[in-house]
């Protein structure tokens, strides 16, 4: 392992944890009470309390993180957790039996139970549903009510995440009987019920009494989520005490935000990740070697010096992110070796090579600059990058899939399944590699119906290795996400990995200090 | 009522007609050009709206359901049909999401733009109604103290302030604003996000720094005017005369001169009354007030043409309908109308 500046300022900041351990254990003792005022971007006048239309943090974090609830919770340090669900068992992957919590109630008074869960999955799985969950429950072929607090799941083909996709902030459970009204009011059974809504302007929770999370979880006596799509007006709305928190930092003016005394920054690397996808059946990209020559070509640290400033760590040519279960931290790493890369080239028979790059804002934040850093450090393996910078408008219908070799954004995905199955499956619509390797595509299905754990760990591993060494997208770096909040508001210490604002569960995990 | 007074009204109704039947032809117009400026941007809704997962299969049912893939002269036609009877229509974006969840949008209620627009509108008068009862008194005080102490230091000193501040781009001073009010003295709020179970005290808090850049932003022009129009007069023999009487010249300015120049003041300020509802669109974004402007940010950067034309539309109306008043109220503010012999 080589050690680098940031690793040392890790240990540096772990020992300095270590010291402080009395502190940190008085602070675990949360305080009750106060009106926590957020301010998100993501928001727009035709937000509704449909969770089936959620994409953005406003109602991501409103939604499945304050009012609503979901059979199951990933929690800040990268858990799975019961949340309407107590506990589940399958023993073929293939039929899932959940236990329902006993005494929950919605905000308008109704008792929880199983009618409410086959009901609200109904949404997403029956004939003609358009959900955005709908490729994650197309695979749910019966739900069965046990009980009064037992449903069987049934699946057409086993899926062993099945519990850890029902965690998807899609799947809010609503009232059996009410979806409509409660659609339109905001009635589900989460920590804060709605005081009042408007659209694209702002939400006013007060916290639910007697909720069955009890005094552990939602120490506020009020949310408010407030609406700042400006970066520049959300940082200063920060800067001036009217939020106590922010998402999205701007990464310039994060300096500012961290100067200020009373301002903490916090971020966690998930699994958003941005690559330069080949399509790896097209040549010259159908040559393992180019293949190869091309990750060895480009400098990962200073990607992530330069376009993230720091905020992210390199990646390594899988999508498997730090957020996943599984992530391989100790696969080798590919490090930037141009020597290598020329030597790669002539094995080849290629004295060098001439390649496009497309890039464009739209593929990821900064990915011009991203393929002239590409284009500086390529060419010293005597690769010629010619960057052409595609418009913005038009980018994924027009570049995405249809050019050789291009600049993309991924939020990335809670499990190693989804990811694979969502972009490196063979066949699959958003396959942006070309990618069919039949030694991958058979650990795919033999992973997807595994239930033991260290097998599983095995065949994600040797996944991560393939595409490490012959896949086609080449993934220089994880992107944070990263927050700021007044230093008033406190934290278990531990921040979500799976998306923003811890998990978009903050109205959930934190406190007043 | 003489005769003279009788023919002048009538005169004045002749001209409000006629403005206003070219005020309609300016909406048709102005609704053409938006529609077709809208078309020309690269990418459409359905593109915008579906980001990465823009394939073209997803594209199409998009366009299938909001009736994007008709030809853009049938979609003109339909939309205009639907203004004629009063429908604006349903914005793409709600109609999206309904179609998502298998409801029919057309039903109205939440997802119509007049019922989006309406609260916004309503915003955005506020905050120009703030900052008018700002700008135009103040505007005029000073104009008035200018020509009465002209090319002294007060004059100038209040010429440079405010020719600084017109050249300045709004966002900047709106920064400068919150810079020493907001961060430097925590006196104003910098987020005027303001919402309807608010008290009217403390939604004119909210407002008022926005209020105070749009006040910046126009009062340049209004004060200008009132001090060139009453100096312009200073040298007619009519002053000069009020001057040999010994009036004092406070007097002079604003009994003898000042009724004379009102016609040239009024027409600025009118103008400048219907920027402060057209204009405010940076400014609101910049301080996240939930007004009009911001709603036709957010829909342009979606390509929601239904919302976009509708903005427009209040937009252009509101121009007209102001231009008109300045016109009326400068015809009206003719002694020699007003006074017939």
């Amino acid at each position: 392992m080589n050690i680098t500046r940031r690793d040392v300022l890790k240990a540096g900041a772990a020992a300095t944890a270590l010291t402080m351990v009395p502190a940190i254990s008085t602070q675990a003792m949360p305080k009750k009470g106060g009106r926590l005022r957020l301010g998100l971007d993501g928001a727009n006048t035709s937000d509704s309390w449909d969770s089936r239309t959620h994409s953005d943090i406003f109602m991501i974090l409103s939604g499945h993180g304050t009012v609503f609830d979901c059979l199951t919770r990933v929690t800040s340090e990268g858990q799975l957790v019961g949340e309407l669900a107590s506990d589940w068992s399958s023993d073929d992957a293939k039929t899932w039996v959940f236990n329902l919590r006993k005494g929950a109630t919605f905000h308008n008074g109704k008792s929880f139970g199983a009618d409410d869960v086959i009901e609200s999955m109904q949404l997403h799985v029956a004939e003609g549903a358009k959900s955005a969950a709908q490729p994650i429950v197309a695979n749910v072929s019966e739900m069965k009510k046990m009980n009064e607090h037992q449903v069987m799941f049934t699946l057409e083909k086993a899926n062993a995440d099945f519990p850890y996709l029902m965690s998807d902030y899609h799947i809010c459970i609503f009232p059996a009987g009410q979806i409509p009204e409660a659609m339109a009011n905001g009635i589900g059974t989460g920590l804060y019920q709605v005081e009042s809504f408007d659209p694209g302007v702002r939400l006013v929770t007060s916290r639910y009494a007697n909720h069955y999370k009890g005094d552990e979880y939602g120490h506020f006596d009020e949310v408010e989520v407030i609406a700042i799509n400006d970066s520049a007006a959300r940082m200063n709305a920060l800067m001036t005490g009217q939020v106590d928190a922010v998402n999205r930092v701007d990464f310039n003016t994060e300096p500012l935000l961290r100067a200020n005394p009373n301002i903490d920054i916090f971020e966690a690397v998930g699994n958003q990740h941005y690559t330069f996808a080949m399509l790896s059946q097209t040549s010259p990209f159908d040559d393992l070697n180019v293949r190869q020559a091309l990750k060895y070509g480009i400098n990962r640290q200073e990607m992530v010096d330069k376009i993230l400033q720091g905020h992210g760590q390199v990646g390594n040519d899988h999508p498997i992110g730090p957020g996943n279960q599984y992530h391989y931290s100790d696969l080798k790493q590919t490090e930037y070796d141009p020597e290598r890369a020329k030597s790669l080239l002539a094995k080849s028979g290629l004295s060098e090579l001439n390649v496009d790059i497309s890039v464009s804002e739209a593929g990821f934040p900064g990915a011009t600059n991203a393929g002239q850093l590409y284009q500086a450090s390529a060419k010293a393996g005597g690769i010629n990058l010619n960057v052409v910078q595609e418009p913005s408008d038009g980018y994924w219908s027009n570049v995405w899939l249809k050019k050789p070799f291009v600049a993309v954004y991924w939020s990335g995905r809670a499990t190693e399944d989804w990811m694979f199955s969502t972009a490196y499956e063979a066949g699959v619509p958003w396959n942006d590699s070309q990618w069919d390797h039949p030694r991958f595509q058979e650990l795919l299905y033999a992973g997807r119906v595994e239930l033991d754990s260290d097998k599983r760990r095995q065949i994600y591993h040797e996944m991560q290795m393939i595409l490490n060494v012959e896949g086609g997208v080449i993934v220089p770096m994880f992107a944070s996400y990263v927050g700021a909040s007044s230093s008033k508001l406190a934290s278990t210490g531990a921040i979500g990995k799976s998306w923003m604002m811890d998990n978009a569960r903050m109205a959930e995990n934190w406190w007043f200090a | 009522m003489s005769l003279a007074v009788i023919s002048g009204l009538k005169a004045v109704a002749l001209i409000i007609l006629n403005r206003l039947a070219l005020g309609v032809v300016t909406l048709f117009a102005v609704s053409v050009l938006i529609f077709a400026a809208v078309n020309i941007l690269p990418g459409d809704f359905a593109q915008a709206i579906l980001g990465q997962g823009a394939t073209e299969e997803a594209v199409e049912a998009i366009r299938e359901d909001l009736g994007l893939n008709k030809n853009a002269i049938v979609r003109y036609a339909d939309w205009l049909g639907g203004i004629l009877k009063g429908d604006f229509g349903v914005s793409f974006a709600q109609a999206n999401f309904s179609s998502f969840a298998g409801e029919d949008a057309s039903k109205g209620g939440i997802g119509s733009v007049a019922a989006q627009l309406e609260p916004r509108f309503k915003n955005t008068l506020f905050l120009a109604g703030v900052a008018a009862i700002i700008a135009v008194p103040l505007s005029l005080v000073l104009g008035i103290m200018a020509a009465l102490y002209r090319n002294s230091v007060f004059d100038r000193f209040v010429n440079i302030s405010t020719l600084t501040s017109i050249s300045s781009p709004e966002f900047f001073l709106a920064y400068v604003l919150i810079l020493f009010l907001s961060v430097l003295n925590p006196l104003l709020p910098s987020l005027s996000n303001i919402y309807v179970e608010m008290t009217f005290a403390d939604r004119l808090h909210k407002t008022l720094l926005p209020a105070l850049t749009l006040t910046l932003v126009v009062m340049a022009h209004m004060m200008r005017m009132t001090r060139a129009a009453i100096i312009n007069l200073l040298a007619s023999p009519y002053i000069e005369m009020a001057r040999l009487k010994g009036i004092k010249p406070a007097r002079v300015i604003v009994f003898h001169a000042l009724p004379n120049a009102l016609a040239p003041i009024i027409n600025v300020i009118a103008l400048n009354l219907a920027y402060l509802v057209t204009g405010v669109v940076v400014v609101e974004v910049v301080f996240v007030y939930p007004g009009i402007g911001q709603l036709f940010v957010d829909s342009v950067k979606i390509r929601d043409i239904p919302v976009v034309q509708a903005c427009c539309l209040v937009f252009a109306a509101a121009y007209i309908l102001l231009n008109l008043t300045a016109d009326i109220f400068s015809i009206l503010s003719n002694p020699r109308l007003r006074h017939p012999k």
